[in-house]
């Protein structure tokens, strides 16, 4: 039971981490990035082959993949995404799912569609047992690593200059501009972070969430799930999504092996009947 | 006052009626089409897959064209239609195709219908979640239930009895064709027929802007669900088609792919006008021939790098070439001599708010 909750909550930090790249861009730009899954893909598939092959080690490999998915962001950001901010929704679903099936299509024809592992160092494997709850290194490593960065994220957002202009922005763009901010430039850099957040994610679900090339498109519903309910105003309502969707999926897949799969839609429609605002969203209208 | 109000309201009658009128290159554009039943035989079972793809295309346009709803998961429904068709024809329930395909076709409506109310809340965002999400637990549930459905190998020993009791299923697809086309015929006047109407000018209205169409007296979420359900319904038609005339239906009905290509289909035609996806299908149908030819396995990329380049040259500029056939369009409709405006006539029609 304990064990399961444990599992939850990391599978839940993994999501935090995967998705509040998307909430961010979502609430600054208004912009819907269907694409947000495919930056994860590629920190997974970087991390895989820099460890796996190059033998580099499993840190290492995650400090890359977080910096190559940035750079990848911030490339794809002021070349392709500037162009479709000012587009209408339609627009933008459509070209963020043409960068999906670009990326499907172009990792399937590189690595091949079979699923991957990155290999785990020997110290991160197996369990340890604390007060009678069998929890693995693995997924304590999740958990600490994925709280010390939701932590580094909310100083960031409340303390750092960047952060409070990313406040600013996020609040009313207009005003922001007025003053003198620089919301393009706020903007990318925090495009750049989210995405770099993500590749982390997907290096380090690699061994959780699986690695193979539809990777994007099996994850967007979770991501959606997790903007959705959590709403775009801050980082800790995002953060409760995930933690309360990762328990719902891990138990919900524990106890009814087969219909584990459709709590995480029930979720959904429970949440949008009861809060179609979202779950933690304060009631003012966005 | 009386007086200003009746040559109003005609006026407005009238105008409904210039816009329902069938102009020249409309008539033209579906001769050609039932021409090729006797030009083009060898083809039929191409241009079967084409028709399918128009009348699902047909059914997204009357959601994203008419009312602005973006879907991710439009292919819930051609997928539940294909379902309905395959299982009524399975068992023997109904053996008769056309009345398979308007009970299939009903059976999406309600789903439609049902669903429809969690597509009105909130957002482009929560929409967009919403019929993602419904699309992926049908595919979780078909294959799931794979006594059912067949689950991922897709259903096997699907037999369809004869059109009306009649007309066979033959191998080279012309019953097939023949009868493809005349449902999509039909069903493209009965949603020209929707679009035209006040009905239709009110969903518009909410398109553009929803406040201000709920100000002006619109009941903007019963019109929602009412052309969502009837959307649902045509897209389970499109379905229910592909299952009878392929005699096999999938879990590829339900995929996202296919929500996807849908998409696409309608944006390379032009959405808002009917005849976008009709256009988008033949068009998506060759170049996707195309495509696969070059790189068989990867095409996928093809249409990803077709929607990121549509987007970033500008829509309007893509399907602007269809705008001088429009403007053709137009101007023969006027250039007809106009008939003269009875005044009683749809003077409900149009004091209908």
């Amino acid at each position: 039971m304990l064990t399961i909750l444990f599992d939850g909550i990391a599978y839940g930090m993994l999501l935090f981490v995967l998705a509040c790249g998307l909430s961010v861009t979502l609430g600054l730009m208004n912009f819907i990035n269907l694409a947000h899954g495919a930056f994860a893909m590629a920190g997974g598939y970087i991390a895989l082959y820099l460890v796996n092959h190059m033998g580099m080690p499993f840190a290492l490999g995650l400090v890359a993949a977080f910096f190559s998915a940035a750079a990848i962001g911030a490339l794809l950001e002021r070349t392709l995404y500037v162009h479709v901010y000012n587009k209408s929704p339609l627009d933008q679903v459509l070209f963020t799912i043409g960068l999906v099936f670009m990326a499907v299509a172009a990792v399937n024809y590189t690595v091949g569609s079979t699923q991957q592992f990155i290999t785990i160092p020997a110290s991160l494997q197996g369990q340890i047992q604390v007060a009678g709850i069998g929890m693995s290194k693995y997924r304590l490593m999740i958990i600490a690593i994925c709280g010390v960065i939701t932590l580094l994220l909310q100083l960031a957002l409340m303390r750092s200059r960047l952060g409070s202009q990313l406040r600013a922005a996020v609040d009313d763009q207009r005003v922001a501009r007025g003053l003198g901010i620089n919301v393009g430039a706020v903007f990318a850099g925090t495009f750049a972070i989210g995405s770099g957040l993500a590749g982390l994610g997907g290096a380090l679900g690699a061994e959780i969430l699986g690695l193979d090339p539809t990777f994007p498109l099996k994850y967007m519903i979770y991501f959606l799930i997790v903007v959705t309910i959590g709403g775009t105003s801050s980082i800790t309502a995002p953060f409760m999504a995930s933690i309360l969707l990762g328990i719902a999926d891990v138990a919900g897949k524990y106890y009814m092996p087969k219909l584990g799969a459709f709590v995480i839609y029930t979720v959904m429609i429970v949440v949008l009947i009861l809060r179609p605002q979202g779950l933690f969203a304060p009631s003012r209208p966005r | 006052m009386l007086k200003a109000t009746r040559s109003h309201s005609t006026e407005i009658a009238g105008l409904l009626t210039a816009r329902a009128r069938w102009t020249v290159p409309e008539i033209a554009f579906w001769l050609v089409a039932f021409a090729t039943i006797f030009v083009l035989p060898d083809r039929h079972l191409i241009l079967t897959e084409i028709v399918i793809w128009a009348l699902f295309a047909l059914s997204l346009d009357l959601i994203l064209g008419f009312a602005g709803i973006i879907s991710l998961g439009h292919a819930a429904f051609f997928g539940f239609g294909a379902y309905a068709a395959g299982l009524l024809a399975k068992h023997g329930l109904i053996v008769e195709p056309v009345l398979a395909l308007i009970v299939a076709g009903l059976a999406s409506a309600v789903l439609g219908f049902f669903t429809s109310f969690l597509v009105l809340r909130g957002t482009d965002l929560t929409r967009l979640m919403v019929t993602l999400g419904v699309a992926l637990l049908l595919r979780e549930l078909a294959n799931r239930f794979s006594d059912l459905t067949g689950g991922a190998d897709g259903m096997q020993g699907i037999e369809i009895g004869p059109v009306l009791g009649r007309f066979d299923f033959d191998l080279y697809g012309h019953t097939a064709y023949v009868y493809s086309l005349i449902v999509l015929f039909v069903l493209f006047v009965i949603a020209r027929r929707i679009v035209r109407s006040p009905f239709g000018l009110s969903l518009l209205a909410i398109k553009d802007n929803s406040l201000r169409a709920a100000a002006v007296g619109i009941p903007v979420n019963r019109r929602l669900v009412a052309i969502y359900t009837i959307a649902a319904g045509y897209a389970g038609v499109a379905g229910a088609l592909l299952t009878q005339t392929t005699a096999f239906a999938s879990l590829e009905g339900l995929a996202f792919e296919r929500s996807a290509d849908v998409l696409l289909v309608l944006i390379i035609g032009g959405a808002g006008y009917l005849y976008g996806g009709l256009i988008g299908a033949v068009i998506f149908r060759f170049a996707h021939d195309w495509m696969a030819d070059i790189t068989p396995q990867y095409w996928q990329f093809w249409i990803g790098l077709i929607l990121v380049l549509i987007v970033l040259v500008g829509r309007e500029r893509i399907t602007g070439w269809t705008r001088p056939i429009r403007r053709l369009a137009d101007r023969l409709g006027n250039w007809r001599p106009a008939r003269p405006r009875a005044l009683g006539a749809s003077s409900r029609e149009g004091g209908e708010r």
